[in-house]
């Protein structure tokens, strides 16, 4: 019998890296469609209120990756907070901007589109797309297109976090799911007697469950 | 409200007529000379939106910003540590641009409009909604003739309350100016349509606006490639439907200059009405 938790673990483990892929791929997409300098994905961490780059393509893709700053920072701060895509042309005009951005985007962009990431009620986050050939003067296509990269984006970025939370239940110590996965570990490690009374009270545990689990008692009052 | 006139035979317009008996007819007078054909001359020609009351429910504005000019009043909504939100005056200006931006577009429509912010955004993304909602609500209260919001949520916890705050302000002649959204998604408060929802067109004329006739957006205004005000005092060349819901803000107040007695409806009329597609424009 293998480790049950080392399994699921790994398979929560191995979506993760598959949907860090797909972001990668989309904004590797998004750069080359645009003809831009650069692409990137931001994810909104709830817990410190932080975007958090998660996906890079072409410039400063080495470095940005893991990096984060406040969520109400920035272009991709109003996009988070407004739920509305912008865009911003001559960003170099403004030195204050300028150094803000560079510090968000690794380099000074001339101008920059902002998507926010929105999937059921939720915003997850901002796509950014940064320096488009300036000769391409922006129209609404562009923000349509990029709408639906955001789209794509948005829904790569649900099961990234998806799998997170599944991988931080398994490895975590408290949990309905962590007591089911250690239960599994030690039945996997248990000498063949235990482990066949085990199974007998897992068997009866799982003919419990069942019965209980019938219709729920009518609440007679109205 | 000191500067709306209200029909004198309504009374105080706190307390809405619930029925009409017979021979009264005339206790609901419509206090506006409507014209045969309602032209943007009739509706807004030489008007500078003097005497109207707009809020910019933002991230703040930049008061000493050329292209804003002076504000009336600035107050921020805050999320305190027991969980409620209080409103306080606002001495930071703005956060992050955003809201001089949306109070810049407002100005260059209706110079004589008066500004006031009511800072909602800015102070980070958690706890956004109720301050959101209580930054609306407060802003409500006070009466502004127009209220405009280049934001949204797509939480659907708020968007009930928010939709009986958009209908309080529809009955108490605020008009809400919300930004749509130009992708497949369900976010408020643009979507009911007690408030005007705006998304962008892509020519470069400011008093240039389009009705929808197929909603949930119901109008186009400018929203490509608009000088916008930056802080810092300077301007910069941005797009989105955040930057096309004060033209139509805008818009409103110069036609509330002018009838102080419109309604939220009578007011969607005449933008209707006066739109490049209807033939009002002219």
């Amino acid at each position: 019998m293998t480790d049950l938790r080392a399994a699921v673990a790994a398979g929560a483990l191995g979506s993760e890296e598959s949907y860090r892929e797909l972001l990668q791929a989309i904004v590797e997409v998004a750069r080359a469609i645009f003809g831009a300098r650069a692409s990137s994905i931001f994810l909104h961490d709830e817990e410190t209120d932080e975007l958090v780059f998660e996906a890079v393509a072409g410039e400063g893709s080495e470095e940005l990756v893991g990096r984060r700053f406040p969520s109400s920072t920035g272009v991709a701060g109003w996009v988070l907070v407004t739920r509305q895509p912008l865009v911003i042309e001559e960003l170099e005009q403004d030195p204050r901007f300028a150094r803000e951005a560079a510090e968000s985007t690794g380099f000074v962009p001339k101008g920059l589109m902002a998507v926010p990431l929105l999937h059921e009620e939720r915003a997850l986050g901002v796509l950014e797309v940064l320096d488009r050939p300036q000769e391409a003067a922006f129209s609404l296509k562009e923000m349509e297109l990029l709408g639906l990269f955001a789209n794509e984006a948005a829904i790569a970025l649900d099961l990234l976090q998806r799998a997170r939370e599944a991988r931080a239940v398994l490895e975590g110590e408290d949990g309905e799911a962590a007591g089911l996965a250690r239960l599994a570990a030690r039945l996997a490690e248990a000498e063949p007697e235990q482990r066949e009374a085990a199974q007998r009270l897992i068997e009866a545990l799982d003919a419990f469950l069942a019965a209980s689990s019938g219709p729920p008692l009518l609440d007679d009052s109205l | 409200m000191a500067t709306r006139q209200e029909p004198a035979h309504l009374g105080d317009p706190s307390l809405p007529a619930w029925s009409l008996p017979a021979g009264e007819a005339q206790r609901i007078a419509i206090g506006v000379d409507w014209p045969e054909r309602v032209t943007r001359d009739w509706a807004f020609g030489d008007a500078a939106g003097e005497g109207v009351r707009v809020c910019i429910l933002d991230s703040g504005v930049e008061s000493s910003h050329p292209l804003v000019g002076d504000l009336e009043g600035a107050f921020a909504v805050v999320k305190n540590e027991d969980g409620r939100v209080s409103v306080a005056e606002d001495a930071e200006g703005d956060l992050c641009g955003h809201g001089t931006a949306c109070a810049g577009i407002v100005r260059a429509i209706a110079p004589k409009a008066s500004l006031y912010s009511v800072r909602v955004l800015g102070a980070g993304f958690k706890g956004s909604g109720p301050v959101l909602l209580g930054g609306l609500r407060w802003a409500i209260d006070q009466g502004f003739d127009v209220i405009n919001m280049s934001l949204s949520t797509t939480k659907r916890q708020f968007a009930e309350l928010l939709h009986e705050l958009a209908d309080s302000a529809y009955f108490r002649r605020t008009v809400l100016v919300a930004s749509a959204h130009n992708m497949p998604v369900e976010s408020y408060p643009w979507r009911f349509s007690s408030v005007i929802s705006v998304g962008s067109h892509e020519e470069p004329d400011s008093l240039k606006f389009f009705y929808n006739p197929s909603p949930p957006v119901e109008f186009f205004a400018r929203g490509v490639g608009v000088e916008i005000a930056w802080l810092g005092g300077g301007t910069i060349r941005s797009s989105g439907n955040s930057f096309a819901t004060p033209h139509i803000a805008g818009i409103c107040s110069l036609i509330l200059s002018k009838h102080p007695e419109l309604t939220p409806f009578q007011l969607k009329n005449v933008l209707y009405l006066t739109a490049d597609n209807v033939g009002g424009g002219s």
